[in-house]
């Protein structure tokens, strides 16, 4: 474009709304992620639960099944898809938009303070979502289970993790979940505005407790079971 | 006296946007330590000219660091590999003798290429000219002094508007984003006095000038702070995060006659 | 040629309200009627195309540069003068007047000094409410410091770096009336032509430099914001971008070109460090407030390093010189002192050409925190450039070319001999004299552009009509656009062997040598046969690759140097005319004993403006006799 004509192309767009705008759809996506991470955490926290034998695990399953009439864990279950799908859709438009930003790359590019775990965002993000999907079915569902009991979810558990295969896509999924999360938690904390330099140092070390209690946590029950301390 | 390196260019070359870009190489020989990164390619584009060859094209004007004209990225790093340092004021005894030098334009469909290392940054202009301005008509303003502003404030302000608009921060971002450039002037205004009466629309109008202008979005990587030659912090695109999200919340389609800026 | 300064009459604190209201006025809804071109962005120039399109006037606003923002006002480092008097220090108006009038050497008008100390307070104001973060004290009011030439605090600033926040202010408010359609806005669009028809300034030529379209753009007057032309030096703290074409052009076409030989040196640069040398890099004047300033005593010592040279050794000479004034000696006569030193075989640095600037001394009395906390940012600046750490090794710096104060000559409302033709700024002769004084140039360059020429403009305009524009078929705008493409045809055949940068480095040399900091018969004489051969080398032995249809930045820098092949003998033609020593213009031959400048009031007290007669003939030599009524004509003595 001849910058002689500069043309103020956002005249146009100015009206365009909340969710249309780069910094809208980042707002979502931290909002959603901040849904999802708190998920992760209470789950986490519940399950630990498995450690205390099969009656109380059981006994809490229960409660999720029952609570507030049978509804609540629909609600819940609306409420994390309904995240999971926003947070999903403002990535791909996100990544697309990305994608178009900078079509031709560069030969040579040195990062400096991006890290591993930022820059695979999207990759630890597909490979949780598959993992989602059949973590549902394995231990939800039942359907890719060997030996699947609905009355039984200890015992689902500790069969579900005796497949070694299982456990190991388990333990790398809660490697990815470790990666986003990490970036993740620091990131929504900036995108939602929450920087102030007197606290900077504390949102890395919040992301950095909170992923490994998280992973730490859950990479324990996989290999509690295949170690045979979970029996 | 350390001695005279020799080096090896590796030098993006396009004639202008429509063409199709390569790279050529280039001998650099006999380049002293004490020269910047423009005058080493000054001495290898008037050999050029002698030899009856197109010189490498680059953008440069004030060559001590403050006029933002020019930007390199040079071996992958906007600008090189010092920190809070222009392409201009980079020297060339950060490389070593031998080496080779890869030297690339900003990448980014918001910046077109001119030709060869030069590219168009009016995009940069165009968001500035939607809503990054105080509106104060000459002559309008009350005494200097009527408005007292925390000395604090003004410090912060002018950290911000130390941005030079060279564009490297869009260059380093892997999403070629300019938000650090957005936030540094919704900063610098937004964080004094003056500056409230547009404070929310100018944020809005701002972002969605951006958007307009295909500059990829932020993930929060921070490449361009360490890009950044003048040292504008990350900590200015939360500002202007938490301002967008108070200006799209509070938005209201303007009900009065004509003139109304959102 | 008639130079008419029309200064108004009455008392010198009424001339300027007393004019505004005298001027005529054009009616608001036939102000859009009105289109005005201004050539140039910087703080003259953008803010002049902002407060025109506010007014309501059509507004084209032309730079050489991608970007309005970048204009050379960005460069500019410690502040702003304002006659506020916030320090309470007895300041006022007319000490600001006083000072400016008395630092440029008494060859300024007392009139236009005045306004610009009158409307220096309008803008700092006006910066405040854009949002320039000035410096502020603890309780929230605006800081002050103290600059050169002056006993009072007045110095408004923003860090190093006020000329750039005062730019962004300015280019802030061009870019909202770009955003509202009022200003069209030109980007890497090179003025290469002024368009007089009738004798009137009716547009301009430029170049795309992008695509190497030559046009004509007609306009009702034609304001030129095109900086100064100290890059004639070759090596300048100026911009590589600076060039005098513009000014040049103008003259070209009968603009009077006023006190080419007022262009003051910069005693504290960065030193050359070679041939390759592109550019000099200024550290700001406020170091010599702690920086102690010596040479070795003998020429042998020159080679070690300092720490190896006893203080009995050292010749801290301008504190010798001058003892009551010492390492603060204004900057015409550092300058000349360090050129001195260097002549006389006692310069240090690889290539001779430098002095120390050293803080050893002031470390040991302050500490190194003190000192980090005034000059932190310089010293980084520093060591960036030379590697050298100067907490621990003294600064090594020498003078620069680093601004003109001669410029095209203009009447009080700026306009120049050439009815439509306006000029603001360095491109402009009228504030500073034969020598400027620190944080001026800001002020001049934004009272211009905010403060006088709305106003001035508005009188000339109520006299056009402007169905009177030129058309651009029309054969006089033709005929002008023809030269501009012949001109470029032919520096694009010539088909030489050297670059363009080679002849500027060759007019560099003799420009710097025998009329840089100190200027004689013989020497200005000499360098007046030896132009003429690099222009005919230059005409013959030019080499630029590729085409003019094309961006072609060796074609860009040609046509520049073409241009300094002749502003620079009008510059010197002007040095041996001046047969006095007035401020930044120092004749040898007009000295003291003690190498004081010695003024030729009697035969010199007036403004030289240069009309120019044809190619090759010699320009014509007007006077403009100027008159202190305000003030009485005294020496400056720094003794």
């Amino acid at each position: 474009m001849s910058v002689a004509e500069q043309s103020i192309a956002g005249a146009e767009a100015r009206g365009h709304g909340f969710l249309a705008s780069s910094v809208g759809r980042k707002i979502i996506m931290a909002l959603t992620g901040i849904i999802l991470f708190g998920f992760v955490t209470v789950h986490m926290i519940g399950n630990t639960q498995a450690y205390l034998g099969a009656e109380p695990f059981n006994h809490y399953a229960e409660f999720l099944k029952t609570m507030v009439h049978g509804a609540g864990i629909w609600i819940f279950r609306a409420v994390l898809l309904t995240a999971v799908g926003l947070h999903t859709w403002a990535a791909l438009s996100l990544t697309l938009d990305n994608r178009a930003a900078r079509r031709v790359g560069y030969r040579a590019q040195e990062n400096v303070a991006s890290t591993w775990a930022s820059r695979t965002m999207r990759w630890s993000g597909v490979i949780l979502a598959v993992f989602i999907v059949y973590h549902l079915m394995h231990l939800t569902i039942g359907n890719v289970h060997p030996a699947f009991d609905h009355a039984n979810p200890y015992a689902n558990f500790v069969k579900g993790f005796q497949v070694p295969a299982a456990a190991g896509f388990y333990i790398v999924a809660q490697f990815c979940l470790g990666l986003h999360m990490w970036h993740g938690v620091w990131s929504c904390t900036q995108t939602l505005g929450l920087a102030h330099p007197r606290y900077d140092s504390l949102r890395r070390s919040f992301a950095t407790g909170l992923t490994i209690l998280v992973v730490g946590v859950n990479i324990s029950y996989p290999i509690a079971v295949l170690t045979g301390f979970i029996r | 006296m350390t001695k005279n390196l020799n080096l090896t260019l590796h030098v993006w070359r396009q004639k202008n946007a429509q063409c199709d870009g390569k790279f050529v190489e280039y001998p650099a020989a006999d380049i002293s330590p004490e020269m910047s990164f423009l005058e080493m390619l000054d001495v290898v584009n008037e050999g050029l000219i002698r030899k009856g060859e197109d010189p490498i094209t680059f953008d440069h004007d004030c060559r001590e660091g403050i006029c933002g004209a020019c930007g390199m990225v040079v071996n992958g790093r906007a600008h090189g590999p010092k920190e809070r340092t222009t392409a201009c004021q980079l020297h060339m005894r950060s490389f070593k003798d031998g080496e080779s030098i890869t030297i690339e334009p900003w990448r980014a469909e918001a910046f077109p290429i001119v030709r060869d290392l030069m590219v168009d940054r009016g995009a940069l202009d165009r968001i500035i000219a939607v809503g990054g301005f105080i509106s104060v008509p000459t002559g309008s303003p009350q005494d200097a002094n009527a408005l007292p502003i925390p000395k604090e404030k003004a410090e912060l302000s002018m950290d911000a508007a130390a941005c030079i608009g060279c564009g490297a921060c869009v260059a380093a971002c892997p999403n070629a984003s300019a938000m650090l450039f957005l936030s540094a002037k919704v900063s610098h205004l937004g964080l004094l006095p003056q500056g409230q009466p547009e404070r929310y629309t100018r944020v809005r109008d701002m972002v969605a000038q951006m958007d307009a202008e295909q500059f990829g979005t932020c993930t929060n990587h921070g490449e361009c702070e360490s890009a950044c030659p003048k040292g504008i912090k990350m900590e200015n695109i939360a500002r202007m995060n938490r301002d967008f999200m108070k200006a799209s919340l509070t938005y209201r389609p303007a009900t009065f006659g004509g003139g109304g800026a959102g | 040629m008639e130079l008419n300064s029309h200064i108004p009459d009455g008392p010198l604190e009424q001339k300027w309200s007393k004019h505004q209201f005298d001027l005529k006025l054009v009616n608001p809804s036939n102000k859009r009627k009105y289109k005005v071109i201004v050539v140039g962005s910087g703080l003259a120039g953008g803010a002049a195309a902002a407060s025109l399109a506010e007014l309501g006037y059509e507004v084209e606003c032309y730079c050489y540069q991608d970007s309005p923002r970048r204009a050379h006002s960005i460069a500019a480092q410690g502040g702003i003068n304002a006659a506020k008097n916030f320090q309470n220090d007895g300041d006022s108006v007319r000490r600001l007047f006083y000072d400016t009038v008395k630092g440029g050497d008494f060859r300024a008008r007392e009139a236009n000094v005045h306004r610009l100390a009158e409307v220096s307070n309008n803008i700092i104001d006006q910066c405040v409410g854009q949002g320039v973060p000035f410096a502020r004290e603890y309780g929230g009011l605006l800081d002050n410091r103290s600059f050169g030439g002056a006993q009072v605090s007045r110095t408004f600033y923003a860090r190093g770096q006020t000329g750039q926040q005062l730019l962004i202010g300015a280019y802030q408010a061009l870019e909202r009336q770009i955003g509202l359609g009022k200003v069209k806005m030109f980007s890497r669009h090179e003025m290469l032509e002024l368009i007089v028809v009738d004798g009137v300034a009716k547009g301009i030529v430029t170049r795309d430099m992008v695509t190497g379209e030559i046009k004509s753009h007609l306009a009702d007057a034609v304001c030129l914001g095109t900086g100064g032309y100290g890059n004639v030096f070759y090596l300048s703290t100026n911009a590589k971008g600076c060039s005098g074409t513009a000014i040049r052009r103008a003259y070209k076409q009968g603009a009077a070109f006023a006190n080419p030989c007022f262009t003051q040196i910069h005693p504290t640069c960065i030193p050359v460090t070679g041939d390759h040398q592109s550019k000099l890099t200024l550290m700001s004047e406020s170091l010599r407030n702690d920086g102690r300033i010596w040479v070795p005593k003998r020429k042998e010592d020159c080679g070690k390093p300092a720490s190896q040279i006893a203080e009995e050794d050292r010749d801290y000479y301008l504190e010798r010189k001058y003892p009551s004034y010492g390492n603060l000696a204004p900057r015409d006569i550092s300058s000349r002192a360090a050129k001195q030193a260097c002549d006389e075989g006692r310069g240090i640095g690889g290539t001779g050409r430098g002095v120390y600037l050293d803080f050893e001394d002031a470390i040991k009395r302050l500490g190194q925190n003190k000192i980090e906390e005034r000059y932190g940012n310089l010293f980084e600046m520093y060591e960036r450039i030379t590697d050298e750490n100067p907490y621990k090794v003294p600064m090594r710096i020498y003078p620069a070319s680093h601004y003109t104060m001669g410029g095209l000559w203009v009447d009080y409302n700026l306009m120049s001999n050439i009815p439509g033709l306006f000029v603001l700024g360095e491109a402009n002769f009228s504030d500073h004299g034969a020598n400027r004084l620190g944080a001026s140039a800001l002020m001049q360059g934004l009272a211009d552009g905010y403060f006088v020429l709305p106003y001035t403009i508005g009188g000339y305009l109520a006299t056009v009509k402007p169905e009177a524009r030129s058309k651009a078929d029309d054969p006089a705008v033709k005929a002008v656009e023809q030269t501009v493409t012949d001109r470029l045809h032919k520096l694009l055949s010539i088909n030489g062997k050297q670059t363009p940068t080679h002849f500027h480095r060759e007019l560099g040399k003799v420009m710097w040598e025998y009329s840089g900091m100190g200027r004689n018969e013989a020497g200005l004489k000499k360098a007046l046969e030896m132009i003429p051969l690099i222009r005919e080398e230059f005409w013959n032995n030019l080499r630029i690759p590729g085409t003019g249809e094309e961006l072609n930045q060796s074609l860009e820098l040609a046509g520049r140097v073409a241009d300094f092949l002749e502003l620079g003998e009008l510059l010197v033609l002007d040095a041996l005319h001046r047969r006095e020593s007035c401020g930044a213009h120092f004749r040898e031959e007009w000295q003291t004993e003690e190498g004081e400048a010695v003024r030729d009031d009697e035969n010199f007290c007036h403004v030289a403006a240069w009309e120019y007669q044809g190619d090759g003939k010699a320009p014509v030599r007007h006077t403009e006799q100027l008159s202190f009524e305000s003030l009485h004509l005294a020496t400056r003595n720094y003794k």
